[in-house]
């Protein structure tokens, strides 16, 4: 049963990297990316259930974490051109309030 | 080869379908020219490669190649594109000859050098006969950590470890400082520098 969720979770990432190939546009391979490394999570955890070791359920939990930070950070940089800006939507004072 | 049959055929498979993503995506960093899609598909291999160090057990080396490979590098590489053009220049198809071939005779060599290898967990390696199984019998007893691995390089070998982390830290704040951050970044001051020298031809 596990074995045939990682087998079908491996087709997914098969599908997803041809989309991070083609990709028409950006967006395309941001997403294909973020959802590769949700993927690459499932596998680490399934993983640890069929070689009998659930204690990899840790090592997928961080790789959700640094998932996570990426793609902000990526979002982040198209968004601004930069890493240094605020991610809070910033008040204009001329105009003053939201 | 004999391990290799003998091995279990679920891991096998496993790490066949990760090694062979790795393997196309590698082949798609080579051909693309778009950098920003060079950088999506390198956060990619490094996920994958470090899906795969745990699925044969190098638990430690994929905590790093996921932290530093998908987290750290990805961000590094984002921030270096601003400096440089979004896309490769097309290169001459000859000039890469030399270069194929050099990676090529190391492939080669690399390959030779992996039938030496013992098998994955053999008992009879030199790494599992000696110093090391002498650390799986006293580790318990030492630190009463049950990850050996672990217990070896945060304990025994602790000083070493913290060594280790300084040299990364200070090599990360050398990239910080090269590359810079905020408006005194190294991207921010060309930009800037640009577009005074486009005030200065409009005026």
């Amino acid at each position: 049963m596990t074995a045939a969720a990682l087998i079908a979770i491996l087709i997914g990432m098969v599908l997803l990297l041809v989309r991070a190939l083609m990709g028409p546009t950006l967006y395309d391979r941001i997403l294909a990316v973020n959802a590769f490394g949700t993927k690459t999570v499932l596998v680490i955890g399934l993983l640890g259930y069929v070689m009998g070791r659930p204690d990899f359920l840790d090592i997928a939990m961080i790789y959700t974490l640094i998932n996570f930070v990426t793609t902000i950070a990526i979002l982040k940089f198209f968004r601004y051109r930069s890493f240094q800006v605020p991610l809070a939507r910033r008040v204009d004072p001329a105009k003053g309030g939201e | 080869m004999r391990e290799l049959f003998t091995a279990d055929s679920g891991p096998l498979l496993i790490n066949i379908t990760l090694l062979a993503i790795l393997f196309i995506v590698a082949i798609a960093i080579a051909r693309l020219r778009s950098l920003f899609a060079i950088v999506m598909l390198s956060g990619v291999y490094s996920l994958v490669s470090a899906a795969w160090y745990i699925a044969v057990d190098a638990v430690d080396v994929g905590y790093t190649e996921a932290a530093v490979g998908a987290g750290m590098s990805t961000a590094v590489l984002l921030g270096a594109m601003l400096l440089t053009a979004r896309t490769a220049k097309p290169e001459k198809p000859l000039s890469k000859i030399g270069p194929f071939l050099v990676c090529g005779a190391t492939a080669v060599m690399l390959i030779y050098a992996t039938v030496d290898l013992p098998g994955l967990g053999d008992p009879n390696s030199p790494a599992n006969t000696g110093p090391g199984m002498t650390y799986v019998q006293i580790n318990w007893f030492d630190t009463g950590v049950p990850n050996v691995v672990t217990s070896v390089l945060a304990s025994y070998r602790g000083f070493d470890t913290m060594g280790e982390t300084v040299v990364v830290f200070v090599a990360g704040l050398a990239v910080a400082m090269l590359l810079g951050f905020g408006e005194r970044s190294l991207a921010e001051t060309l930009r800037n520098k640009k577009r005074k020298d486009k005030e200065g031809d409009a005026s």
